[in-house]
């Protein structure tokens, strides 16, 4: 069967070593995926705070369109793009008015037929099961799995994991031979929506999350969002400066993790695009 | 008067008909401001925010348009998550600023926020999918904060980050449609 991805504009760009790792993992396990056709923006953070039917047209046009092409399930890598899409199709799904007013503006029928994975779900479902025998090599650190807000709340829409204390990373990176640490600020916010406009409050935001990593004794941090990754591994300058050290622990996204201990190499999986250096602490140990 | 006579008119009564929120059934217990990562940085922590406009007084109403804790709001939906009478906050918020533009009333400090989103919009309208370059210049010469930042983009282009011409969507005829029929109508 085919899954339909979500790419959305952050893989195309500033993350684009998440988009290029997804691929690179989904082809290792033989999984047919293909982009949703012409795909638009979803609207982001920039949408929902101006306007409201703005920002359900922009993810019901991709949603339809993925109807549109049998494509009726579809992961979504980002979580800010997974927030708004599960949004909208909530909010569609439950109202037959607005469903049919946003139809209108976006000129095709919204059916919502289409069923939305965070990459975590889609790993689960699709990776984890054939995992253990294709592993080639394994963490032997402690990491600390950062989750941030958007993959986890609101509960109420997203039913996904606990709101609180999610496990779902941690129990993939226990099997690829990692110590997942408690800690405190796994579902804290990094700020992502102030990253320009706000860049004091960001940095502040990021450094006591990575603040508290590094306190735990985290050799990494993952990650499942580009925002959260630009935020903790883009601005870690300015986060060192505010808070007066300098902590060099890598943000590496969760499905770099599953293509490193698949054996894939740097090239692959594109580290030499984060501004942390992510070779120095990952050591290796043979299965 | 209790507040109960209030809650249905005023800006909760407008609250609940657009946006389904019951601001009334805040009891203050605080958990929303405690949990809230910007508190310190509001004028008003949520919870204040809330019994504002739980108490129907139009100068608070005005106040509660004009703060500056509606901008900053990141919509991380901690708030949300942990009421105990499950008040949609970050759905508030969406609502509050769009009556903030609409009526003017944008926090001063706030306005560097708005040309952010301004920019990032206008971006979108344009080819649908966001040119982050094209953003970042366009939000950093509206803001002149040209030097914020100044050593991010040229090393975001190095490592191979940031695209130098934007993508273009095929039907970019009908993104502009659906900026018409919805955004363009209210915001300049
Ligand atoms: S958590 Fe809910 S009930 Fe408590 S003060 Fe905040 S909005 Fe009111
Ligand atoms: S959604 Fe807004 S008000 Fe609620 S906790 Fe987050 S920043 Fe604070």
């Amino acid at each position: 069967m085919k899954i339909g991805i979500y790419p959305g504009c952050s893989l195309t760009g500033s993350a684009r070593e998440y988009n290029q790792s997804v691929i690179a993992i989904a082809e290792a396990f033989g999984i047919d995926i293909e982009q949703i056709p012409d795909w638009n923006c979803c609207g982001a953070t920039a949408a929902h705070n101006l306007n409201k039917d703005l920002s359900l047209a922009l993810p019901a046009r991709i949603l339809t369109s993925a109807e549109k092409h049998g494509l009726f399930e579809v992961v979504v890598p980002c979580a800010a793009c997974y927030s708004r899409l599960m949004t909208t199709k909530h909010e569609l799904d439950h109202d037959p008015v607005k469903r049919n007013k946003i139809s209108e503006i976006i000129e095709a029928d919204y059916q919502g037929k289409v069923q939305i994975l965070n990459v975590i779900e889609f790993i689960d479902k699709y990776i984890t099961p054939k995992l253990d025998d294709k592993i080639k090599r394994k963490f032997n650190n402690k990491i600390a799995c950062y989750y941030g807000c958007l993959l986890v709340r609101p509960a109420k829409i997203l039913k996904y994991d606990r709101a609180e204390d999610p496990q779902s990373m941690d129990t993939v990176m226990l099997k690829l031979g990692a110590e997942p640490l408690q800690w405190n600020r796994k579902v804290e916010c990094c700020g992502a929506g102030l990253t320009m406009a706000k860049t004091e409050i960001v940095a502040k935001l990021s450094g006591t999350i990575i603040e508290d990593a590094q306190h735990q004794g985290a050799e990494a941090i993952i990650v499942a969002c580009p925002m959260c990754h630009a935020n903790l591994d883009m601005r870690r300058k300015s986060i060192n400066s505010v808070l007066g050290k300098k902590i060099d622990i890598p943000v590496i996204y969760i499905t770099q993790a599953i293509g490193w201990a698949l054996g894939m190499d740097d090239k692959k999986l594109e580290f030499f695009r984060h501004f942390v250096p992510v070779n120095i602490t990952v050591k290796e140990v043979s299965v | 008067m209790g507040f109960s006579e209030h809650h249905s008119t005023g800006l909760s009564g407008e609250i609940i008909e657009q946006t389904g929120v019951h601001v009334e059934k805040c009891y203050q217990c605080g958990k929303c401001s405690a949990g809230c990562p910007l508190s310190d940085e509001m004028d008003y922590p949520p919870s204040l925010l809330l019994r504002m406009i739980q108490t129907g007084d139009k100068e608070l109403e005005e106040k509660v348009l004009k703060s500056y804790t509606i901008w900053l709001c990141l919509s991380c939906e901690m708030c949300y998550q942990r009421c105990p009478m499950e008040i949609d906050i970050p759905t508030l918020c969406d609502y509050l600023r769009s009556r903030s533009i609409e009526k003017g009333h944008i926090n001063p400090k706030a306005k560097n926020i708005v040309k952010f989103h301004k920019a990032f919009l206008n971006s979108i309208k344009n080819t649908g999918r966001l040119y982050e370059l094209g953003m970042i210049a366009n939000f950093k010469f509206s803001s002149m904060k040209l030097f914020q930042d100044a050593d991010l983009a040229p090393a975001m282009i190095s490592k191979g980050k940031l695209h130098f011409l934007p993508e273009k969507i095929k039907d970019t005829a009908q993104i502009k449609r659906i900026f018409n029929k919805t955004i363009s109508k209210k915001v300049k």
